[in-house]
């Protein structure tokens, strides 16, 4: 049974594998500390909600854990490895096992959709152009798109086709870990709905580990095995979504328990 | 026989069995592939195909689809296929891709042949300089609306311009014109000194720097400076659909955006231009004295006898007409940019490219203009 915890729990303790642990982190700009002491554990082949304010460190996470940001203190370990102590060509080989999709979607614009998905098989692996095209056309198709998208230019596509292409290409290269974020907002309830059942599919299917930040309810009540929430800089809470209904901190409260979420609810009869 | 670490191929009577093994993953997946097309073509039609997936240690969607190819290609042909042995994780990855319909895909996007190209850049060269003559008039429509309408006139926005495209770019303007000056001087000292005629050099910089090259070098220098700054502003703007947002809420992009742009532009390259010229002769005066022997007030007093009221004026008149140019052509490229970065950037070039061609050719006709009466 997870408890709402600050402090660490090993992943043996528990009988799962951590493939992602974050422990200690601190990372600000300037004055402003916005990750302050915060630890966070995702496992194999679990899907991690993240929830949080908005501007409260979320994407700083997501981003200091993919190296993006840097940070003043601690430690991120991912499948294991302390990702401070690996050497340039160690790290890129690492990078190959994860998959990002950004808010924006981050699709190159001036590459058509197909060549965004076949740029990091390109990169990293010599294929020839004949499976080049079919494990494009595959992700694709398992995204939910039509073929003929593969020939558009993302300025070309509308707000749900640039998410769905942008998943399509962060899962080019099979990675183990897919880091989503906020994957939902600016879809229609019926897309946002789509894609979490998409994204549910290709979990399995694939044996993904998900982390994923969002901010929508249905997501964290359908697909999510797990939620964080992180509020002034730590996470002040981690369970299942019972758990979190459960929660006594004024801010989980409100979360959970505010009009929007009641709505969720009845509608979950 | 194809027997590599991947595939292992075995054949009983007309039956073939297919085992494989080690990882299916991308690392491999060149190694697969041709390790099945070799299959493929090496069995030809058999009877019918077993496949045995138990020593296949790890496969992802790149093994996967290297798997159903290989069956498709025996099964289209209406060969029985068999598949035993997947692992529970990786069945639902398999069944997924044999479930696929591969429809039709899109043709690949064309590149336009060299003809075409040509045709279609013909064309777009007409329809650019009707674009620009429609957002002049756009422009000059706005001003007008400002002029009738003061209160509309966005002083602050300009003022912050004309600090941004006039004051910081003094210290450049200074450096670049100054150079100009001392070399334009070593090279009339250089050379005149053959006839013994060292002391023309005045005349010839102080024409020449007044007249033409003064305002030439700082409307070159601003239109690589501001007007790409302004075409990248505006573009990125439109980019996130700032622009229909101004729009939306009842203003006029061309009234808040380009007519404070292009007047801050106005105003500040005739101030460029004189302090470009004076920095100029500053470093011609300099060189001639250092280099021709020339001293300042020598210098000074032929400069005054060789240049009159007129020379200076033809050179400060074309400033602000230089400047409208620059102006314009950047905040117009900068409307025209599309959804992508790579649209940006060329509109950036083009802007640039495009300014300092018209800069140079208004600079020949104004040549014309002022031989015509005698200035």
């Amino acid at each position: 049974m997870e408890t709402q915890s600050q402090t660490p729990l090993p992943g043996a303790a528990n009988g799962k594998d951590a493939i992602i642990r974050v422990r200690d982190i601190v990372v600000g700009f300037g004055e402003k500390i916005i990750l302050n002491h915060l630890d966070l554990d995702v496992y194999r082949g679990e899907i991690l909600g993240f929830v949080g304010t908005s501007g409260g460190g979320k994407s700083v996470l997501t981003r200091t854990i993919l190296g993006l940001v840097p940070k003043r203190e601690g430690l991120v370990e991912v499948f294991g490895e302390n990702l401070d102590d690996l050497s340039e060509r160690e790290r890129s080989a690492l990078e190959r096992r994860w998959g990002v999709l950004f808010q924006q979607g981050a699709l190159f614009s001036s590459l058509t959709v197909k060549q965004n998905i076949q740029f990091p098989l390109r990169e990293n692996l010599k294929l020839s152009q004949r499976l080049l095209d079919d494990i494009a056309f595959t992700k694709i198709e398992m995204v939910g798109l039509k073929p003929d998208v593969a020939e558009k230019l993302p300025s070309e596509l509308s707000g749900g086709m640039v998410k769905r292409a942008a998943l399509a290409r962060s899962l080019a290269l099979d990675p183990e870990i897919l880091f989503l974020d906020e994957p939902t907002s600016g879809l229609d309830p019926i897309g946002a709905g789509e894609f979490d059942e998409l994204i549910r599919t290709l979990q399995q299917t694939l044996g993904l580990t998900v982390f994923m930040v969002t901010h929508d309810l249905d997501s964290l009540h359908t697909v999510c095995d797990r939620i964080a929430a992180l509020a002034e800089g730590k996470v002040i809470a981690q369970g299942t979504i019972e758990t979190m209904m459960q929660a006594q901190h004024p801010w989980l409260r409100a979360y959970f328990h505010g009009a929007r979420a009641r709505a969720v609810q009845r509608g979950r009869g | 026989m194809p027997h590599t670490s991947l595939i292992s191929v075995h054949t009983q009577d007309d039956r073939l069995t297919v085992a494989g093994r080690g990882a299916w993953t991308s690392e491999h997946a060149a190694e697969l592939e041709q390790v099945v097309n070799e299959t493929v073509a090496t069995y030809g039609k058999p009877a019918a195909v077993d496949f045995d997936l138990a020593g296949v240690e790890r496969m992802d969607t790149f093994g996967a689809l290297l798997f159903d190819r290989l069956r498709r290609s025996w099964s289209d042909q209406g060969v029985a296929t068999q598949v035993q042995g997947v692992a529970p994780r990786y069945k639902i990855l398999i069944d997924e891709l044999a479930g696929a319909d591969h429809g039709e895909r899109p043709p690949p996007r064309r590149r336009e042949a060299i003809v075409e190209h040509f045709g279609h850049s013909v064309v777009d060269s007409g329809k650019d300089a009707l674009a620009l003559l429609n957002f002049i008039g756009a422009t000059i429509a706005a001003m007008w609306r400002v002029l009738l309408r003061p209160r509309k006139f966005r002083f602050t926005a300009m003022v912050n311009q004309i600090d941004r495209v006039g004051f910081r770019a003094v210290p450049i303007i200074v450096l670049i014109t100054f150079l100009i000056g001392c070399i334009l001087a070593q090279q009339g000292i250089f050379n005149f000194r053959r006839f013994g005629a060292d002391i023309y050099v005045v005349d010839m910089v102080g024409v020449l720097v007044l007249r033409e090259l003064g305002v030439l070098i700082v409307s070159i220098m601003i239109a690589g400076r501001s007007g790409s700054a302004y075409t990248a502003e505006l573009g990125s703007m439109r980019m996130r659909e700032e622009m229909d947002a101004l729009r939306v809420m009842g203003f006029d992009p061309i009234e808040v955006l380009v007519v404070p742009r292009v007047l801050a532009l106005i105003i500040s390259l005739p101030m460029l231009t004189f302090i470009g010229s004076m920095s100029a002769l500053l470093g011609a005066g300099l060189v001639s004295w250092g280099y021709g022997g020339i001293t300042p007030d020598v210098f000074l007093q032929r400069l005054k006898g060789a240049i009159d009221l007129d020379q200076f004026n033809v050179g400060m008149i074309k400033a602000p007409f230089m400047a409208a140019t620059i102006g314009v052509v950047a905040c117009l490229e900068g409307m025209r940019v599309g959804g992508s970065a790579e649209s940006l950037g060329e509109h950036t070039t083009a802007s640039v490219v495009k300014a300092i061609f018209l800069v140079i050719v208004m600079d020949g006709l104004f040549a014309m203009f002022f031989a015509a009466i005698n200035m």
